[in-house]
Order: structure tokens, then C-alpha cells, then sequence
């Protein structure tokens, strides 16, 4: 098997001339969810998995901790802790991997992140470049930058290699192929690898694993995102499950990791907390099986490991985040838990939220990162159900932000008058019992007296609440008010 | 003990009856119950939409409302997390406001909640009059009650003539969330549509819903796709079991 270029694929969005913070690979929500929800191909495989690894979750934690709350309370405050004292943290992490014989780069944006590895392949005549799974390198659109500097970046997770091969995008923060069934996969490899079609998952992760192999040997430039860096010690932690962070690391003569600023913990103790949490949220295992704490590069007499290694620290408008209301939103480790509880996140799919953080997450992340203007649906297509919030393995209290994200709405121009209007009146009517039982006679009699209706529901309406009917029935009040039964009603005996 | 009624606007209009066997159940196990004719709405819609501004003299109101109130006890899970979770939070700048809403809080209970943790009912002895299958479908806001979804399931397999089958997925969501459900029809209507298949897969006759804007959303959406069962609160079902247990004519026990 010859190993294929994959050098010709290039993104095609988020070339025009406004860059935003995260790219934007689709702006229709409505027709994206709409689409997706009658997709039953998407819909089996997102439900099979996302139910199976928050089942999973709901099972493993009270199974492993006495109190896994408390757990979760502590991770939590950790994040806090060291989101309040980040600029004490940052100091500390660069001067200990300073120490450790790495080099550390500060972004302040996407585009500078991706312009200081470029420099780093540059400067080291590096050419190809194997990547470990990062949602921050999606965030960047890293490999894009790399291609256009005339480099090549592999990805060397499976799902994520998958996405690569087809020019997708992930529609999951921890399985990015998780819109994909097996067959689509099969078919894809067939023709990059050019080989008869099967749809064996053993056969398919065999041509990815002897391709990859290969790509490790020759490559000279190894990227990973972090899942933490421990400032105390210098430290950053990459988990996985396939091992190919490791040889991404360990293999070539450079090592980039690349992190958003909000990564770091403050002391080697506290990952204990965070590794008995991670995997457990995010893939119902007990530890990944990769747990590699990487402190700085090769040392003298050391065999293994890269000449160089340096740490990018990106902000792209994470110090904004940080200085608002969503300031908790960082305390994000990226674990996936909300996607797999959410039933919106189910019902649409990754790709319905148009950017590279899905599910309850990224409808904060996303308007936070680029503006709410851009996207205004995405806190507002949410029940507020709260699964997020118990899932969160941090306690990101979700649910919370996106009704202030709504409240924000009026102050980006993205709330029709008429909604204002609506809810200021109403408001009124709900302030006085006069004009409450006012209203409460009127939407009886206008709802008994509904047309398109028979008995007992009513088939359709009209207005705001059009859609009400376009997905159910409406009940209509029955004659009398729990107000009127009440006092017809005779004491009892 | 003296309880009073947080019937919520949805249950005022909607299912009035569900009101009426709350306080039923409630005498039934020893409470007196009175009505504040006062209150309106909690103001959710409000809150949730993100009018937090609009839904302040709201919750002002409605604590007014039951500032003398010894228990309040309501029979809709999203309302009671209102005035639990949400009241407190809207007055974290005004400390007066804040406590009164602490103190709402502090006495306020979900129907179900109040039967298990404060009276401490004993509904061994309570049998529903003929032979009926229930499931049951866990509203949302429960959890930030504490209340598990095992709690009243377990409450209502425990009623004698009933065969409670376990709703698969029963703590997701149906997809009501309020106005989400008219402004988002295409994903709301694919969530309750999954609600009901897996409703009809246990072939039960009965899916309990203790929340006015569930069981609106849920029974729409049975009524819409032609599903066999029928949704209930749950007290309408141990009204029913009250009211078979031999020599109930409506007797206060003690």
C-alpha cells in the first residue's frame, strides 16, 4: 500500500476577508436543524452513541466515588481558583517549562498561533507533520495554515484522520466521526487508500494504523493540543485512547503543543481530581488509555522524546470571556458529557451549531467567541432541560448563561420589537390579579372556541404559537378554573 | 400542617383537576390547605426568555403572595424550581429581597417531594381501582429539586393494581421548555416525538407527568401521533387510589 498525499485538501470556508475567533463553517441553524432532524441515518447514530457513553457516566461515577458531587463541586473550584488567579498561573507555568528546558510563545490570536508554528516547522525545516487530536487546532484552523505554508499536517487520531480524508469537519468534541456510519468510513478509505471496499472496523483501523505508522517514522514536526498543564510543575497531560499522541510526541525531533489558555491547574496533586473525572465523563472508561505528562523535551542520555518543545499559550478572546459573565465557560475540559446528555445536541447533530464547539457547550462558546450576533439561535434552541449542568464534570452551570445570553439579546439588536412588547404586556397582565383573570377568561374562551379544533385539541393556531401546532396538538381548557372549582367547592365534612 | 397551594397558571387553565386532587391528597393525609387567590404567574416565561428584568416584580409579587404561607406546595416541577432555584438568584443584588426569596424557598415543595420528605406518606395500603400499567416520565427540573427519578417511580409501583414498567430514557427531556417548543417546532417536535415512541414501546396505559407544561407538550404530541396511553399526574392517580380505599367518602383520615 503506497501511503496517498493528503497535502490537496484545503478548507473552504472562512476565507473571506473577516476572520472570527472560531470559523464559522455553517450561519443556517435553522435549516441545518431542521434537516437534521428528519436525517434518521444522523439520528441513529449520534442517539446510539451519545445514550451509550451517558449511560455509561451515570453508571461509572456513583459507581467508583462515594460522592461524586463533591467531586465534581471540587474540579470545579479548581477551575475557579485558578480562572480568578490566571495571570499568577500563566507566570508560573511559563517559568517552569522555561526551566524544563521548553520554550513557551504567547498568541493572542488564531491566526498568530498558527503563523508561530508555521515559524517553528520553518526554522527547524520541518515538512511533515503529524497532529494528536486537538479541538484548539480545529479551533485555529491550524491545518489550513500549515497546507498554505506548503507543509503536512496528518492527523494521526482515527476519527480525526477520517475527517481529514473526507474535508469534514468533527461533529464531536471526543468523536468526531460520530455523524458517520461504518459504511461511509469503509467507502471513504476504499478510495483514499485505493483498495477494495470493506467496512470491517478491524480491516479499516488495520489501513489506518499501517499508514500511520509510516507518517510517524518519516514525520519531524509533532502537534498535540493539552488537555491540562500543571503549572506547578511545568507539565502538560494529553490524553487519548489510541496512543498516537504518544508516538506524535515522543516520535518526531519537534514537539508543538499548542493549548487555550484556560488549560492550566495549579498543582500535580490536582490532576488526580481532573484524570478521574475526564475520561469517565467523556467516554464512561476509567482512564484513558494514553495518559502521557510530558515535562519538557529529550534530556541528555534520554533516548526518546523531541530535541525541542515548545508550548503556544493561545488567547483568542479567552481573556474577554474571562472578564464577563461566562467567565465559568472556561473552566471547560472538553469532555463531551453535555453533547451526550442533550437532547437537542441528539435531535440536530454536531454540525447543526455551524462552528467548531457543539452541543450546550458551544452554544456558549460560539456567540461568546464570535459575537452573539452571528449566532443568535444558539442559545435560544435549547428546552433549558438541565442535563448539561448535572452532566458537567466541573459544574459549569449552563443552563444559567444561556438565560443570560438570551437577556443579552436585546442589547446585540438580535430581539424583534414585537417580542418586547409581547413580554412587557404580558408581564403587566401577570402583575395584577384583575388583569390575570382578565386574560385567563380570554385565552379560555378564545381557545374553547378555536376553529381547526376538535374535541378537547386544537390542531392548529395561528401567530407566535404556529408553531406549537406544527409538531403537536394544543389542549383546550376544560370549562372551568381550578379558581372556579375551588370555591364552588363544599368544605368536606 | 397547613399547606398552601402554588397551583400555577398552566394548572389554573389547563388541568384544573389536577389542582383539585392535589389538595384532595393532601387533606387526605392530614394537611388543611388554603389558596392564595392572589397569585398569578412565576414568572418563568419571563426568566427563561431572558426578560430577568421583567420577571422580578413577578417574583416580588408571588413572594408577597405566600409570606405567610407555612408550607407551599405546588404540583408542577419547572414552577417550584422557580421559586427555588431562580427566585434568590434574580435578587443576588438586593439583599432584602434576597433573604425573602431564600425564605420561599426554604418552605417551598414539589407535590411529590412534599408526600416523600415532609409527610412521610404511607401509601402501602393505597390501591387504584382496577388493574392499570404505568410509566413514567421524569421532568427536567427535578434535578434541580434533588429529586430523582427513582423517587416517584418508586411512589407509584408501590400503589397496589400496578404494574409500573420503567420508561426507557425517562430523565430526557420532551422537549417542552416553553417557548422554545412554538419557536423551534423542528427539534422540540423530533424530542417529543421520541418521548412518545418510547412511551408507547413500554405499552403501559399510563405515562405519569408531574409538570402543566410536560403533560401540554406530551399529550399534545400523543394526541397528534394517535399514541394508546393516556397522560396523568400523579395525583390523579392516588386520588383515585383515595378514593377506592373501602369507606372513603371523602373522610379526612388522621
Amino acid at each position: 500500500m503506497t501511503a496517498p498525499a493528503i497535502e490537496n485538501h484545503k478548507s473552504k470556508e472562512n476565507q473571506s476577508s473577516t476572520r472570527h475567533a472560531l470559523p464559522i463553517f455553517s450561519s443556517d441553524f435553522m435549516g441545518d436543524a431542521r434537516r437534521a432532524s428528519v436525517n434518521e441515518a444522523l439520528h441513529a447514530a449520534t442517539e446510539n452513541a451519545c445514550v451509550k457513553k451517558d449511560a455509561g457516566r451515570r453508571a461509572l461515577l456513583p459507581r467508583d466515588f462515594a460522592n461524586p458531587d463533591g467531586l465534581r463541586t471540587l474540579a470545579g473550584n479548581i477551575k475557579a481558583h485558578t480562572l480568578d488567579h490566571l495571570d499568577f498561573y500563566v507566570e508560573q507555568l511559563e517559568a517552569n517549562i522555561l526551566k524544563n528546558g521548553g520554550q513557551v510563545h504567547f498568541a493572542a490570536t488564531a491566526e498568530e498561533a498558527n503563523q508561530l508554528i508555521v515559524q517553528i516547522a520553518q526554522q527547524n525545516q520541518c515538512k511533515l507533520i503529524v497532529k494528536s487530536k486537538s479541538m484548539v487546532s480545529e479551533e485555529t484552523e491550524l491545518n489550513r495554515s500549515l497546507i498554505d505554508a506548503g507543509l503536512t499536517p496528518i492527523e494521526t487520531d482515527l476519527g480525526e484522520l477520517i475527517v481529514q480524508i473526507a474535508n469534514d469537519h468533527p461533529s464531536h468534541i471526543v468523536m468526531p466521526v460520530m455523524h458517520m456510519r461504518r459504511k461511509q468510513i469503509g467507502e471513504i478509505f476504499a478510495k483514499f487508500f485505493n483498495v477494495p471496499f470493506t467496512d470491517e472496523p478491524q480491516a479499516l483501523a488495520e489501513m489506518a494504523r499501517v499508514y500511520l505508522r509510516d507518517t510517524f517514522n518519516k514525520a519531524d514536526m509533532g502537534i498535540s493540543g493539552v488537555n491540562f498543564a500543571v503549572a506547578e510543575t511545568g507539565s502538560i497531560v494529553i490524553c487519548t485512547n489510541e496512543g498516537n499522541g504518544r508516538m506524535c510526541t515522543s516520535r518526531p525531533r519537534v514537539h508543538v503543543a499548542l493549548m487555550g489558555m484556560e488549560k492550566i491547574i495549579p498543582r500535580f496533586a490536582d490532576l488526580s481530581v481532573f484524570l478521574k473525572l475526564l475520561a469517565r465523563s467523556a467516554s464512561a472508561a476509567t482512564l484513558t488509555q494514553y495518559t502521557n505528562i510530558i515535562t519538557g523535551p529529550k534530556r541528555p542520555g534520554e533516548f526518546d522524546g523531541p530535541d525541542q518543545f515548545h508550548l503556544i499559550i493561545m488567547d483568542n478572546g479567552r481573556s474577554r470571556i474571562l472578564a464577563s459573565d461566562y467567565r465559568d465557560t472556561l473552566r471547560c475540559i472538553r469532555c463531551g458529557a453535555c453533547l451526550n446528555t442533550c437532547p437537542v445536541y441528539r435531535t440536530v447533530g454536531g454540525h447543526a451549531y455551524g462552528s467548531v464547539y457543539p452541543g450546550p457547550i458551544g452554544a456558549l462558546l460560539t456567540p461568546l467567541f464570535n459575537g452573539l450576533e452571528h449566532h443568535e439561535h444558539l442559545p435560544q434552541a435549547t428546552s433549558l432541560c438541565g442535563a448539561c449542568y448535572e452532566a458537567c464534570p466541573v459544574k459549569i452551570n449552563i443552563p444559567e448563561m444561556l438565560v443570560l445570553m438570551r437577556r443579552d439579546l436585546k442589547s446585540v439588536g438580535k430581539l424583534k420589537f414585537s417580542q418586547r412588547v409581547l413580554f412587557r404586556l404580558w408581564t403587566i397582565a401577570l402583575s395584577s390579579k384583575m388583569l390575570y383573570l382578565l386574560g385567563q377568561k380570554f385565552q379560555k374562551l378564545t381557545l374553547r372556541h378555536a376553529i381547526h379544533s376538535d374535541a378537547g385539541w386544537i390542531k392548529k393556531l395561528p401567530g407566535p404559537a404556529k408553531g406549537w401546532t406544527q409538531a403537536r396538538d394544543f389542549p383546550k381548557p376544560p370549562a372551568k378554573t381550578f379558581r372556579q372549582l375551588w370555591q364552588e367547592r363544599k368544605p368536606r365534612p | 400542617m397547613h399547606v398552601s397551594l402554588f397551583v400555577t397558571c398552566l394548572t389554573d387553565l389547563f388541568s384544573p383537576q389536577v389542582g383539585m386532587d392535589v389538595v384532595r391528597v393532601l387533606e387526605h393525609f392530614g394537611c388543611t390547605v388554603d389558596f392564595p387567590a392572589d397569585q398569578t404567574c412565576c414568572g418563568q416565561p419571563q426568566f427563561n426568555n431572558g426578560f430577568l428584568h421583567e420577571a422580578r416584580p413577578l417574583a416580588q409579587r408571588m413572594i408577597r403572595v405566600f409570606d405567610r404561607s407555612q408550607f407551599v406546595v405546588s404540583p408542577s416541577g419547572s414552577c417550584c424550581a422557580m421559586f427555588r432555584e431562580h427566585y434568590p438568584h434574580l435578587f443576588k443584588d438586593d439583599p432584602q429581597w434576597e433573604n425573602r426569596a431564600l425564605a420561599l424557598a426554604a418552605k417551598t415543595y414539589e407535590f411529590v417531594e412534599f408526600l416523600t420528605k415532609i409527610l412521610k406518606a404511607d401509601l402501602s395500603t393505597l390501591k387504584l381501582p382496577a388493574p392499570t400499567t404505568l410509566t413514567y416520565h421524569y421532568n427536567c427540573h427535578l434535578r434541580s429539586l434533588n429529586q430523582s427519578p427513582e423517587i416517584c417511580a418508586a411512589l407509584a409501583g408501590n400503589l397496589g393494581n400496578v404494574t409500573f414498567i420503567p420508561l426507557e430514557k425517562t430523565e430526557q427531556c420532551c422537549g417542552f421548555g416553553g417557548t422554545f417548543a412554538s419557536k423551534y417546532p423542528d427539534i422540540s417536535g423530533a424530542i417529543v416525538r421520541d418521548k412518545i415512541e418510547k412511551a408507547a414501546k413500554t405499552g403501559a396505559e399510563v405515562l405519569i407527568v408531574n409538570d402543566a407544561g410536560c403533560a401540554m407538550n406530551i399529550g399534545g404530541a400523543c394526541h397528534r401521533l394517535g399514541a394508546a396511553f393516556r397522560v396523568k399526574h400523579i395525583a390523579e392517580l392516588l386520588t383515585a387510589a383515595i378514593d377506592n380505599a373501602p369507606g372513603a367518602s371523602g373522610e379526612v383520615a388522621t
